[in-house]
């Protein structure tokens, strides 16, 4: 059952951002279809890929959903739609909602982090920001979301059992305190409503 | 006081006392390198920080590490320099003599993945390359051209998927654990200390390779660099860019063509 002050928090989000890594593409598969075509909101999502090798996600992903699915290019502004970080780059998001880039080191052996997403957008949108954790083999995105639920954001983490790698949304839980932790058919339900317009 | 004019502040201070213009950095960036500044070099606020490096110039040249440093591999985006070699070496190929700006070098791994690719289509002769960075501890590694040897798998990838019909041990010797790159790549290289915030043009070159620098910058910022490019870019002369930059938001952008957009080379008209 969803609280009503999670409900209250997910209709006024301002953006989503996910992160997933090993078992991703089955996990977004079974979520982002659920952003319709006239999304409210940004969706940006970092999925951990190999360097130096473009990455896929949107030519694998635009057939399935019907927003629009991008990568985006340094200092576009953050419009509704899915959003994907290109590999071999932090992604990060500036505080009048654009997107910025960095070069600088791995975080959790990862860039893109989802660590540096989820910290950047919680100093950019505070409280009307939700985050969803889902499967993987590392700790990325566990101090992220720790700072987007400090700042009074909502906090998703994909049940853990259910998950194809429990290490990822493990970490999250036990260090960010999620409001909700859920199987990914709940997620996608909480997903069509923080994105479809407004009614 | 909030922490965005704690930076400004610390930003402003390092200006004043230093000459080093990171106000018209992206802020998203500059916050998280100085968090991690903070840590590493436990000042417990960033006005402590600030503090310090005010007092102590060899605790400045530590923090020009933190707000400098980009990590680049050889060859990253292999395809960008397949470009450069299908593409822009039969253009480079008409000058006589070519000079070559590499813009932000950093610790050097474009400048030397420029030097070889220009010494495979055997031009590297007939070039003289600039390479400039603010930072002088990057300087002094892009002159050493030595790279532990763990990266050098993926530079080795890179290269060959850039086109290259040699193996990249032609042209490093490995010892004691590094790659040392060959001195004869250097030979015509001229490293030199220079901002793109607050220098000007200082030479006209056919080619600039300014990748993954503009993105730390705000939109003043990376206009003076595009214009400082564009001036010092001949008629015809090209530019390369990162994979995520483009000339898109620019005021310049009319003073350029698209030469090969997927891979954001551009001709200067």
């Amino acid at each position: 059952m969803l609280a009503p002050s999670h409900r209250a928090q997910l209709l006024a989000c301002e953006a989503l951002v996910m992160g997933a890594s090993s078992g991703a593409i089955e996990a977004l598969n079974q979520l982002l279809p659920a952003v319709p075509a006239e999304a409210r909101i940004p969706v940006v999502v970092v999925v951990h890929l190999p360097a130096n090798r473009p990455s896929l996600l949107v030519e694998v992903f635009a057939p399935r959903c019907s927003a629009r699915v991008r990568e985006p290019e340094d200092k576009e502004a953050m419009t509704a739609g899915i959003w994907f970080a290109p590999s071999n780059y932090h992604l990060l998001v500036e505080s009048d909602r654009s997107f910025a880039f960095s070069t600088a080191l791995p975080v959790n052996f990862s860039r893109p982090s989802i660590d540096v997403l989820f910290e950047s957008a919680a100093d950019a949108f505070a409280d009307s920001l939700c985050c969803v954790v889902l499967t993987g083999a590392n700790e990325d995105g566990a101090q992220g979301a720790s700072s987007i639920r400090r700042r009074g954001g909502l906090v998703i983490v994909q049940e853990p059992n259910g998950a194809e790698a429990k290490q990822m949304p493990n970490a999250a839980i036990a260090l960010a305190n999620p409001q909700i932790v859920a199987p990914l058919p709940e997620i996608a339900e909480l997903i069509r409503l923080a994105t479809r317009a407004e009614p | 006081m909030s922490e965005e004019s704690e930076v400004s502040l610390l930003l402003d201070a390092i200006y004043l006392r230093y000459h080093y213009d990171f106000r018209s950095y992206a802020p998203a960036s500059i916050k998280r390198r100085l968090t991690a500044a903070m840590l590493q070099m436990h000042a417990e606020s960033l006005s402590a920080l600030q503090e310090r490096v005010l007092r102590e110039p060899p605790a400045f040249s530590r923090l020009l590490q933190f707000l400098t440093v980009g990590v680049s591999d050889m060859f990253r985006d292999p395809s960008f320099f397949r470009a450069f070699r299908e593409q822009v070496v039969p253009e480079l190929r008409t000058y006589p003599s070519i000079r070559v700006w590499i813009a932000g070098c950093s610790t050097g791994e474009e400048l030397y993945s420029v030097a070889i690719l220009l010494r495979e289509e055997g031009l590297l002769e007939r070039t003289t390359l600039y390479a400039t960075d603010i930072n002088p501890e990057a300087l002094r590694k892009a002159e050493q051209g030595l790279y532990p040897i763990e990266r050098l798998q993926a530079f080795t990838e890179n290269h060959q998927l850039s086109g290259s019909k040699c193996s990249l041990s032609e042209h490093y010797t490995a010892a004691y654990g590094s790659a040392a790159f060959d001195r004869s790549l250097r030979k015509n290289v001229v490293f030199s200390d220079h901002s793109l915030a607050t220098d000007s043009v200082f030479a006209e070159v056919q080619l600039v390779s300014c990748r993954n620098v503009l993105i730390y910058f705000d939109r003043s910022l990376q206009e003076r660099a595009l214009g400082l490019m564009k001036d010092s870019l001949c008629r015809r002369g090209f530019l390369g860019l990162g994979s995520r930059e483009s000339l898109m938001f620019s005021q310049h952008a009319a003073s350029f063509r698209e030469f090969v957009a997927s891979e954001r080379w551009f001709q200067r008209c």
